[in-house]
């Protein structure tokens, strides 16, 4: 009987950093050798696959011999000749590296739409995308269906856009469809600028030809002559990904002139940011896409009637898009089928923090915290407390401990001030000061303020200044009132979303911790020990073993004393770097 | 006209040349610039401003909108700290610190003075599984302590 192999490498972002590439090429050079002693290679197969979710597990392998499939984790290049020579020849898997229960509680609540392909498919070929029914869609719709009813369909699917304000996909097609004009733009918002996020990284990186796919789909349906990928320079991996898979699907005649030779020109072109996060608002993406700042402009009118050049233009997000040929392929029941009364389908978040695993997860829209901090997150790591979670980065908010139960959809986030976002979920813990916290989106929103409206840009700034002076431990009687009214001052009169959503960490961490402010204020005590100036190191003596290792990391020689016996610290040299904290293995450097 | 080397010369022809199908995007000019010479001379803004009858203070408006762009030399060396959400709570802030104290930067400085190491703060990477994350010379290094970052930095010294 002959076999059938194949290995999947993961080789996004997180894969590479963990050592991908030289995995891969391991696995090559293995197979050259005693592969074909053993015959094997000529069945066996090396692929690299996108992201796989689980990147804290890097390097995750698949070997799938005739269908079944066995994982590997934390693959080095060294376990490589024992899996060959063990599993793929003799077909005895290697127990000892093989996935651990945790990755597989990771995956079960999962439900997979956009990310079911990423992962399994090589994304630098177009043939693989096609094996599992890539592109499709586009010839369903061309050949078989009218713009109207391609609408119909996405409007039927209760689509809303995944980039953050979760506007209905197929009303922002169809009013751009019966907005007149020989010229219209469709852009694809891949300008992940929400620090804490990484999903259309992902989604970029492991299955661009289903972005491709979904902007071919939308041009189709609002008659769109061109298209534009707006991307964030810091993803060099995806941006080469994307590129590769133009210049494919322009071969095959998916883009180009006479689409699949009916009627349909359409090309895209990709353009790369310039490092504004403010340009992940939609007005100030299209002056950044015509050369200029990338300032945003008031709204009406909206893109749809006069956007790119002035003319009509849809902009979607990635994930948003990446929807569109699963949608199209097995129709606007099967995706309503998931998710809530009002948010249909799956939400694609990143999960970070100090959750035990962390990475990208896909679930039903209403999902609740609890499941997917505790099931596919695996709970806190390093049995600490869990305390709340930061969502929607810095235009988000927190939701605190007690609140555990909530349904992750548009509605029910909204309830409790904060918002879904384009889907960053970081977890804290005892050891986070919410006040910290606060000041650091602060500190972002404040700098990337682009300056054009007063509110934000001297808003933010003042907000950041009392937030400052809260956490250096001069924090003044009425602080939390004033941040109170400047933050709503500012929501209120902003120009554009930035500022209309920057005080709202500072708002919600004041809602639901306001005695830590109150801590800073009046104790001068930080009670997560974070702040610098309110907080001092110490070493203690019992469970000092005299190891020498704080002494190393030290940069100010603060530490001292003769091995194997209990060091000492001298608070007045003291820089409060927290590295002695960090490195010591006994628990014994203190900070209080 | 200005004096730029021959050789100076061709590169920035070559970069009009692309300007021009580019549909004469500003952004797009400056970022292949950047490419060319590692940042922007202002000499080469001057000769483009010249050449396409723009004035130079809407170049220079670009180019200190976007944090991209950068008007001085970057040192041999390029270490990028990632300050993200997840990157901060895991302790970035002590990397960063760590790393001004060593190389001698105070706030507000990014690059050494004898031009052997450039320190750039990023928003987010967008590798928020594995962090905190420091990219040294392109090559990421994920879930970095002080000590990996000691270790790490021995090359470069």
């Amino acid at each position: 009987m002959t076999r059938d192999i194949s290995v999947k490498i993961c080789m996004g972002t997180g894969g590479i950093a963990a050592g991908g590439a030289d995995v891969l090429k391991a696995f090559n050079k293995e197979l050259d050798t005693a592969g074909i002693e053993a015959s094997v290679e000529k069945f066996c197969s090396v692929h690299k696959v996108g992201c796989r979710g689980l990147c804290a597990k890097d390097v995750l392998v698949d070997v799938i011999i005739n269908g079944k499939k066995t994982t590997y984790q934390y693959v080095k290049p060294d376990i490589v000749p024992r899996i060959v020579n063990e599993h793929v020849i003799k077909d005895k898997p290697v127990t000892d590296c093989v996935a651990d229960k945790d990755y597989y509680h990771f995956h079960e609540k999962q439900t997979k739409v956009v990310l079911s392909d990423c992962g399994n498919i090589d994304p630098e070929e177009i043939d693989a995308y096609m094996a599992v029914d890539g592109y499709k869609a586009v010839k369903k719709v061309l050949t078989s269906s009218t713009p109207e009813k391609t609408i119909e369909i996405i409007k039927n699917s209760g689509l809303r856009g995944r980039g953050g304000a979760g506007f209905p996909t197929g009303t922002k097609w169809e009013i751009c469809r019966k907005t007149n004009s020989r010229q219209k733009y469709i852009i694809c918002n891949a300008d992940e600028g929400d620090p804490g996020a990484f999903m259309d990284r992902s989604v970029i990186e492991g299955n661009p030809h289903s972005v491709i796919e979904g902007m071919i789909i939308g041009a189709y349906a609002i008659d769109a002559t061109a298209g534009y990928v707006y991307i964030r320079a810091e993803y060099p991996l995806a941006v080469e990904r994307l590129r590769t898979a133009l210049k494919q699907a322009r071969k095959r005649n998916l883009l180009g002139k006479n689409i699949l030779k009916t009627n349909l020109n359409f090309d895209i072109k990709v353009k790369l940011g310039a490092g504004a996060f403010v340009c992940g608002e939609e007005t100030a993406l299209m002056a950044s896409i015509e050369g200029q700042r990338g300032l945003p402009r008031a709204k009406p009118p909206f893109p749809v009637h006069s956007g790119l050049w002035g003319k009509p233009t849809v902009i979607n997000n990635v994930e948003t898009l990446a929807n569109i040929p699963y949608i199209i392929r097995k129709g606007a029941k099967w995706f309503s089928s998931f998710g809530t009364e009002k948010s249909k389908g799956t939400k694609v978040f990143a999960l970070t923090g100090k959750t035990k695993n962390t990475g990208l997860i896909e679930v039903p829209m209403g999902i609740s915290l609890k499941e997917i901090i505790y099931d596919i997150g695996g709970g806190i790591a390093k049995e600490k407390e869990f305390k709340a979670v930061q969502t929607g980065g810095p235009s988000g908010g927190c939701i605190p401990a007690e609140l555990i139960d909530i349904k992750m959809d548009y509605e029910s986030l909204a309830k409790v001030g904060s918002i879904v976002g384009s889907g960053g979920l970081v977890v804290l813990d005892n050891t986070d000061c919410m006040v910290s916290i606060a000041k650091f989106f602060l500190e972002f929103t404040q700098a990337e303020s682009c300056g054009k409206c007063v509110p934000c840009r001297i808003g933010t700034k003042r907000l950041l200044e009392i937030l400052d002076r809260i956490t250096e431990g001069k924090g003044r009687e009425g602080d939390i009132e004033l941040l109170l009214n400047l933050g709503n001052d500012i929501k209120a009169s902003s120009l554009c979303g930035l500022g209309q959503t920057a005080p709202n960490p500072v708002l919600s961490t004041i809602k639901y911790f306001r005695h830590e402010y109150e801590a800073h204020i009046k104790d001068l005590k930080c009670p997560a020990a974070v702040c610098k100036e309110l907080i001092e190191f110490s070493i203690n003596k019992e469970l000092c073993k005299g190891c020498g290792l704080c002494v190393r990391v030290c940069p100010s020689n603060a530490i001292t004393g003769e091995k194997k016996k209990p060091h000492s610290l001298s608070a007045d040299i003291c820089i409060k770097c927290g590295a002695c904290f960090d490195v010591c293995k006994f628990g014994a450097v203190k900070k209080e | 006209m200005l004096e730029v080397s021959l050789e100076v010369e061709k590169t920035l022809n070559k970069i009009l040349d692309k300007y021009n199908v580019d549909e004469g995007n500003i952004i797009s000019l400056l970022q292949d610039i950047q490419e060319a010479f590692g940042y922007l001379p202002e000499k080469a803004v001057e000769w483009f401003s010249k050449e396409l009858d723009i004035p130079e203070s809407r170049f220079f408006g670009v180019i200190t909108f976007y944090s991209q762009f950068h008007l001085k030399p970057r040192g041999k060396n390029l270490i990028t700290a990632c300050c993200g959400t997840a990157c901060h709570v895991k302790g970035s802030d002590h990397l960063i610190d760590r790393l001004r104290l060593d190389f001698n930067l105070p706030e507000g400085e990014d690059t050494t003075e004898n031009g052997k190491v450039t320190l750039e703060r990023v928003a987010c990477v967008g590798a928020c599984g594995i962090a905190p994350v420091i990219i040294i010379n392109k090559k990421i290094h994920r879930e970095m302590t002080i000590n990996k970052l000691l270790r790490a930095l021995k090359g470069i010294k």
